[in-house]
């Protein structure tokens, strides 16, 4: 479980990577749909199963989709690779992204958290989630999504008339 | 029983890749696609936050965050297409329209 929990995890890792300093912007959205299939994997083995499914479907299948296909419509031959024209920039970049990550990891590892020992989630709380937590508390949030989604839908032909 | 510092490890590095996309690259569809690895990474640590206590509050909130990044995925590449279609280029220094 603990080594493919890592060969996940270094396989993520490797797809961010690659997002990051692959000159192609089409092999960067492949390996960005790398990373996410692995981080469903990493959501099947945290009992998240229904996010890793929407994780699937929704990022790697629906918006990456989406990317690839405005890729392909967009692609001039000046996509390959614009040159930073501030080197100074790369550097400075590195250190507060350096120092952004130092933060988060020590914010991160100074809990006292243990993955509880109840595990899978039982039915009844699954039930709850979907009858009680999804319709009754976060009721205005839901519809406000559907709202969200209605919108940005509708504001696709005006934007990109 | 995978320790969780290093899945919130693993998250908080893959926001670092994410912070670096946004500031290194140039196209700006790789800088969008930076900023979903970073939607993933705050994903990531959602949903092992709500296993670490036992609670689905955080999975919840992976429905509202996966809505607003397809919406923002939408709107930003439609935005995209439509200053393509008047610069011809991708460089995201060429757009400087907001820029004073």
């Amino acid at each position: 479980m603990l080594i493919i929990f890592y060969i996940f995890a270094a396989l993520s890792i490797l797809g961010g990577l690659g997002v990051l300093f692959l000159k192609n912007p089409i092999h960067c959205a492949l390996s960005l749909v790398g990373t996410f299939f692995c981080l469903g994997a990493i959501y099947v083995m945290l009992n998240a199963e229904f996010v890793a499914v929407i994780q699937v479907l929704v990022y790697a299948g629906a918006i990456m989709v989406l990317f690839l296909f405005v890729l392909m419509l967009l692609s001039s031959k000046d996509t390959e690779q614009y040159a930073n024209k501030w080197p100074i920039g790369k550097i400075l970049a590195g250190l507060l992204s350096l120092g952004i990550f130092v933060q988060i990891a020590s914010l991160f590892t100074a809990g006292k958290l243990q993955l509880g020992p109840k595990g899978a989630y039982p039915l009844e709380v699954i039930e709850e989630v979907g009858s009680i937590a999804l319709i009754g508390v976060y009721f205005l949030p839901i519809i406000f999504c559907h709202l969200k989604l209605l919108q940005s839908s509708c504001s696709l032909p005006l934007l990109a008339q | 029983m995978i320790p969780i510092e290093h899945i919130l490890l693993l998250s908080a590095a893959l926001f670092t890749i994410g912070v670096l996309g946004v500031m290194l690259r140039r196209n700006v569809i790789v800088i969008f696609m930076s900023i979903e690895l970073m939607l993933n990474a705050v994903n990531l640590s959602f949903v092992t936050f709500s296993r670490g206590m036992d609670s689905m509050t955080g999975v919840i909130f992976i429905f509202f965050i996966i809505v607003v990044a397809a919406a923002e995925a939408v709107v930003g590449l439609s935005i995209i297409l439509s200053i393509f279609r008047t610069r011809k280029t991708l460089n995201i220094d060429e757009f400087n329209i907001l820029k004073w």
